[in-house]
Parts: C-alpha cells; sequence; structure tokens
C-alpha cells in the first residue's frame, strides 16, 4: 500500500469531493434467477467499466462480478448525488433488465460505506459460506482486469489494494476461512488428519451421489495417486469414472476391491448395509492392518457402525460429518468480530489517505482562487497608478505572489503534517464550500465592471 | 556460580515457547520461523551456560542436579530443533519446549554450587559417554511427547469433535514418523553411548561388567526401544498401538533416570 502521506494534487489532477459508489446484488438481495441474469463475462466487465467512463459521470470504474454477485464501483467525476442513479440505470440498461423488476434486488453504498462493502468482500464475510477464500481471488481478477484496461485510478486502485490487503490479513490473522465448511471438504480434510499428505493414496468410490463427487473433486485438487468406482449400474460407474477420471469396475468386484485403497467413500441408496463389519475385518486383514478412511455419506448408513471399533479403521458418516461443519461454522462466526476490527481499521487508514486527496485538492484549488483574485485586484488597481516605473510593478507583482503562497503554504504544511485534519472529509467539504472553490472558475474571474 | 546466560536461554525459550504457541493458532510463517529462531538463540545460550560449567568443574556438568538437569533440557531442545528441521514441522513445538522450560527451571531452581565438585571421573570418552547417553534419554522424551499428541489426536479424531488445534497439529501419520525418527535417534544413541561405557570401564578396571543395574536397565532400555522399532514395521501395529508402546517404554526411561540412579547404583550414581 501507499504511505499515508498527502497525495500531490499535480500528479492526479486537481479532484473536488472524492464521490466513491457502488451498486450490486448478491445472494441475500436477489434470487439466483435474478443473480444469473446480471452475471458479467469478463470481456463484459472490462466494456460495462469503459463505457461507465464515457458517461462522464463515472471517472474510475470496476465490475466485480462472481456466481453470487454483480457489482459495479464507481469513482464520479465530480461530486454529485445522482452518481448511483446512474449506476442503477447503466446496470438496467445493459443487462437489458427494467429498473422496477431491479427494485428493492439493488444495494446502493456511497463514500466510506461503500469502501466497507468491498472490504467486507474481500475478508469473506458477505460470502453465502462464511470466510469462503474464492472470493478474494476473485476481486483480484476483478481489479487486475480493470486495471490492464485503464478503468481505475488513484482511488479505486486505493481501495482495491486495501481491499486485497484486508483479505490477505483476515485469512492469516484469522481463524475465519481455516476451518471446513461443506461435508465434502470436512471429508477430505479428515483424511488429511490421518494421511497427511494424500498424494500417493487411493481412492474407492462406491455408488454416487453430488457430495461424493465433490469429494473426489477435493482428492483430485490433492493429486490423489488412484480413484476406483463401483456402482450397482456398470453404465453409471463408467460414466462417474470417465467424469472423475478413474477407472470403473463392476459391483460384483466390490469386496476385492476394498483390499488396496486407503479413502473409500460410500453414497449408496439403499436399506442395507453395503460394507459390512465382516466384510472389512477380511479387507483389512488382506491390507496388513494399514489404516483405512471411510466417509459413508449414505442415508441409511451404508456402513454397518460396529466397524468403528475396528482398529485402524476411521469411519466418518454423514452425522459426524455434519456436526463438524456445524463447529466449524460456529467458530468462523465466533471469528466475525475480529475480522470487522481488521475492516474497521482499514476503512479508517482508507479515509485518512482519501482525506488526504481531498485536501490536496482543495489546497490546490484555494491558490488558484487566490491567484486569480490577485491578478484581477493587480489588473483593477495598476491601472489607475500613474507614474508607477515596471520596476514596481514587478515588484508588486512579486509581493502579491508571494503574499499569496503565504496563504496556503500554512493550512497546507498543517495538512500534511497532521493526519487528524484529513479525517474529517466533511469538514473539507465546508471548507470548499466557504472559500466557494466548487464554483466554476468562470464565476471566480472579475467581471468587467468589477475590472474597470 | 553466575547464572546469566541460563536466563538468558530461559528468556529465548520461553519467547520460542509463546511464538510456537501464536504459530499454532495464528499460523502465520514468520511467526513460526521466529519461534525456530528464538529455540536456535536459546540453545546457543545454553551450551555456552554449560560450557562455563564444564570449565569450572573441568568435566561435563552431569553429576549434580544442575548440570544434569540443564544438559537434559538443553538435549531435548538440540533433538527437537533436529527432528523440526528435518520433517519440516513446526505444530508441536508448543508443546515441546514447557517441557524443555521445565527441566531449565528446576536447574536453575536448584542454583549449582558454587564449590566445585571433585570429577570423579573425566576423560573425552567418558564425556561422550553421558552426553550421548543423556541424547539418549532427551530423544525418547521427545518421542514419548510425540506419542501422547498422537493418542490424544487420534482420540479426538474418533470422537468427531476436533477443537481449533485439532486442524493445526500435524497428521498422524507425520507424528508416528517423526516419533519413529526420535527413537531411531535414541536407540542409536543408547547404543554408542553403551558402548562408550564399556571400552571406558574396561580401560579403568579392566573388565567389563554388566551386573550393574543401570547397565541392565539400558539393556532392557535397548530391548523395549527395538521392540517398538521393530513392531512399527508391520503396518498392523503402526497407529495408536504403537503410540500406547512408546509412551509406556518412556516409564523405563524414567526408571532409569531417576530411580535406577538414585537408589539401585552407586556406580551410576551422578547425583
Amino acid at each position: 500500500m501507499a504511505s499515508d502521506s498527502i497525495p500531490n494534487a499535480s500528479d492526479r489532477g486537481t479532484r473536488g469531493r472524492v464521490e466513491i459508489a457502488l451498486i450490486g446484488c448478491n445472494h441475500l438481495t436477489a434470487p439466483v434467477e435474478l443473480r444469473e441474469r446480471v452475471v458479467f463475462t469478463p470481456e463484459q466487465a472490462v466494456r460495462a467499466a469503459a463505457e461507465l467512463r464515457k458517461t462522464g459521470v463515472i471517472e474510475e470504474a470496476v465490475v466485480v462480478s462472481t456466481c453470487n454477485r454483480s457489482e459495479l464501483y464507481g469513482v464520479a467525476a465530480e461530486s454529485d448525488q445522482s452518481t448511483p442513479t446512474v449506476m442503477v440505470s447503466y446496470f438496467s440498461e445493459f443487462h437489458k433488465i427494467p429498473k422496477r423488476e431491479l427494485d428493492g434486488r439493488l444495494y446502493q453504498h456511497v463514500g466510506h460505506e461503500a469502501v466497507r462493502h468491498l472490504f467486507r468482500v474481500a475478508a469473506g464475510i458477505d460470502s453465502m459460506l462464511l470466510g469462503e477464500a474464492e472470493i478474494l481471488g476473485q476481486v483480484r481478477e476483478a481489479y487486475g482486469r480493470a486495471l490492464e484496461h485503464g478503468s481505475t485510478g488513484p482511488v479505486l486502485n486505493r481501495m482495491f489494494q486495501g481491499a486485497l490487503e484486508v483479505g490477505k490479513r483476515v485469512r492469516s490473522e484469522t481463524e475465519i476461512g481455516t476451518r471446513p465448511m461443506s461435508v465434502a471438504l470436512a471429508s477430505v480434510k479428515l483424511a488429511e488428519r490421518v494421511f497427511g499428505n494424500l498424494k500417493g493414496h487411493s481412492a474407492l468410490i462406491i455408488g454416487a451421489g453430488s457430495v461424493a463427487e465433490q469429494v473426489v473433486e477435493h482428492l483430485r485438487l490433492r493429486e490423489i495417486r488412484e480413484l476406483r468406482v463401483v456402482n450397482r449400474s456398470f453404465e453409471r460407474a463408467k460414466e462417474l469414472a470417465r467424469r472423475m477420471g478413474g477407472e470403473a469396475f463392476e459391483w460384483s468386484n466390490l469386496e476385492r476391491l476394498l483390499v488396496q485403497p486407503d479413502i473409500l467413500v460410500t453414497s449408496v441408496s439403499g436399506s442395507q448395509h453395503v460394507l459390512t463389519r465382516t466384510m472389512l475385518e477380511r479387507a483389512m486383514a488382506a491390507r496388513s492392518g494399514r489404516a483405512t478412511f471411510i466417509v459413508d455419506l449414505g442415508v441409511p448408513r451404508n456402513v454397518e457402525p460396529e466397524a468403528e471399533g475396528l482398529y485402524n479403521v476411521y469411519l466418518f458418516n454423514i452425522d459426524h460429518l455434519g456436526e463438524i461443519v456445524e463447529q466449524n461454522k460456529r467458530a468462523r462466526e465466533a471469528e466475525v468480530p475480529r475480522v470487522k476490527g481488521l475492516i474497521d481499521e482499514h476503512v479508517l487508514k482508507f479515509l485518512a489517505w482519501q482525506s488526504g486527496l481531498e485536501a490536496a485538492g482543495l489546497l490546490d484549488a484555494l491558490q488558484k482562487r487566490l491567484e486569480a483574485e490577485r491578478k484581477a485586484l493587480l489588473a483593477a488597481h495598476l491601472a489607475h497608478f500613474d507614474g508607477i516605473s515596471d520596476a514596481d510593478r514587478a515588484r508588486l507583482e512579486q509581493l502579491t505572489e508571494e503574499l499569496v503562497n503565504r496563504i496556503v503554504e500554512m493550512p497546507s504544511g498543517r495538512l500534511r503534517q497532521s493526519r487528524k485534519l484529513r479525517r474529517p472529509v466533511e469538514g473539507l467539504a465546508a471548507l470548499r464550500e466557504l472559500f466557494g472553490l466548487d464554483e466554476r472558475e468562470d464565476a471566480a474571474k472579475p467581471s468587467e465592471d468589477e475590472k474597470k | 556460580m553466575n547464572l546469566q546466560l541460563d536466563y538468558v536461554s530461559l528468556a529465548l525459550y520461553a519467547a520460542s515457547f509463546g511464538f510456537y504457541t501464536l504459530h499454532l493458532y495464528r499460523a502465520k510463517r514468520w511467526m513460526g520461523l521466529l519461534a525456530t529462531i528464538l529455540l536456535a538463540c536459546g540453545i546457543a545460550a545454553q551450551y555456552y551456560a554449560l560450557l562455563e560449567r564444564a570449565r569450572l568443574i573441568h568435566s561435563i556438568p552431569y553429576d549434580d542436579l544442575y548440570g544434569s538437569m540443564s544438559l537434559f533440557a538443553w538435549l531435548v531442545a538440540l533433538t527437537y530443533l533436529g527432528l523440526e528441521l528435518y520433517h519440516r514441522q513446526r505444530a508441536v513445538g508448543s508443546l515441546v519446549l514447557p517441557f524443555v522450560l521445565f527441566w531449565e527451571l528446576l536447574a536453575i531452581a536448584v542454583t549449582p554450587s558454587s564449590e566445585l565438585p571433585a570429577p570423579q571421573a573425566s576423560g573425552a570418552l567418558f564425556a561422550l559417554h553421558i552426553t550421548i547417553g543423556m541424547l539418549a534419554y532427551s530423544a525418547f522424551a521427545i518421542s514419548f511427547l510425540l506419542s501422547v499428541i498422537y493418542l490424544v489426536q487420534n482420540h479426538v479424531l474418533r470422537r468427531g469433535k476436533p477443537g481449533l488445534a485439532f486442524w493445526r497439529f500435524p497428521a498422524l501419520d507425520l507424528l508416528e514418523r517423526m516419533s519413529r525418527s526420535s527413537v531411531w535417534v535414541g536407540w542409536f544413541a543408547l547404543i554408542v553411548s553403551t558402548t562408550f561405557g564399556f571400552v571406558w570401564e574396561r580401560r579403568l578396571t579392566g573388565h567389563i561388567g554388566v551386573a550393574d543395574p543401570k547397565v541392565l536397565a539400558t539393556l532392557l532400555l535397548l530391548a523395549i526401544y527395538a521392540g517398538y522399532l521393530w513392531i512399527v514395521r508391520a503396518p498392523a501395529w503402526r497407529g495408536a498401538r504403537a503410540a500406547l508402546v512408546c509412551a509406556c517404554n518412556f516409564a523405563v526411561v524414567l526408571f532409569s533416570y531417576t530411580v535406577v540412579n538414585l537408589y539401585f547404583t552407586s556406580f551410576h550414581r551422578y547425583f
């Protein structure tokens, strides 16, 4: 992150009040039927950001779009209360959805609330799955795309870099993302508690089920050595094996297949146990008692409960896993106050920087205003001085110029030195109003009558 | 006697323990790294404390309670550091360090005598015999700790109610491998130490005696740890059973180190 020093106005152009706006919807405000209609593909996100900037209202723009949220972040070129309205109109037009259909589905935030929202998103506490890690990568990608296509500026750059920093700190300093929150991931994490690295281990999938497929996905990510699939319907087993990248076997081979794998995942419908204690006893003897990890996802249970007592057999059924997920959920929820504390810290940091940016703009505007007044005053009065030499005229010019510089120098120095002075953004806005710095420049110029 | 270096090492171990614990809960790499660095610094400081003591008594500091405990604490810390670097696993540091701290605190609490005890035995071979013997005990102590952690982790896993630390500690497989490595270190160290002891005894007395209770206890230790190393070769014994055997074996180590030393032998009574 850049330092907290006051930004140089000349580097960024003179800015007045910085107005950050955000509009969007997520899983809490919009049903999936609407969310899937307002998704931005990466190309659309780039186009939308460019088009928003072309409206002239928005100076910087970033589009964040995931399966659970579509959001537009913008920074207004001038302080303008209507920025969110413009963004909503654009959002509606882009997706060809009437505004009335979006009523109550879109949220709008401006100023520090928009900043806080982005930081919450990056921290994972605004996600459907509390503390999920993927969102940070998605925010990074969205920002990277916008940066690459030049639709960001100093404000959104700083804001998104801040969000990425918050996300990183939250994941390294709190427990919000450490414990598995899905049955599938909990199964694999538990297997890792037994075997350590799963690379080099083998698994047998008995039956077919969506959770079992998710377990396989996690196992694949961990580069499991071998995957076998067995199902009552051999065709279905082949189909699953093809999709999962494993090998299919006929149901009749089930007991023989139990000998080799370290991880068994069962997900079979039916009222009878698929794996009995006796079967597992025989399998354990055949595999010399090597540890076996069994995930029983079936309801009713596929594995005879008595098998739990077998030495080196680690058996987890859907209730065990559900309980672990529930515990983890509670543990993650308990971390939310700490996460919010980190977010608050970074929001304050950002606001201090934003005030600095505005302060730089304010001082620049003040200097320009005073300079204009000085020139107008000299132009109006020097003409009436008879017999003033060119040298005196130049000296007078220099003197008044120095006076203006001295007037601006003191507040400028104080703003640079004291962060406290920069914090109250509203105070800076009041100052701008007091000095009439938001008035048009031509209005500041003296009229012909004044000149006369 | 000047205990400044002991206090420095104690402070470094305490700081290292703090960072190991923080690392366990926060999982920040720099915390773990700092914990390891502090541990290494603590080991270095204690080494110089032991060296100073050795120079004073012209022998390795084993023959009083202070020297014996301090040397033991130092060797536990050193063995653990070696295991940590070999297995690249820092999670158990927060459980090993209290053990080191406890022994070092005890060593300082008994305050070494400023009067120098006359060395009863000396020489390089003797020094190696004692030091390597204590290294064996410290390695067995670590394997005991790792086995206990294994049994607790295994229990928690089977009960299905893992707490926060559960997700942070090493996998059962790694705990077992670390414990096995530690036993191998201890077993080889004990063989070497016993051999040096026999050679030294032969030089001193002209014969090798195995009738001393300490020698018998040591041979028993070699046998039971060889048994452990043999059974863990069989997958059917790996896991909780092996951990239990390893933990129980340590009772014999304690017996040999305390009861045998204090009450059954005069030849090996150090303090």
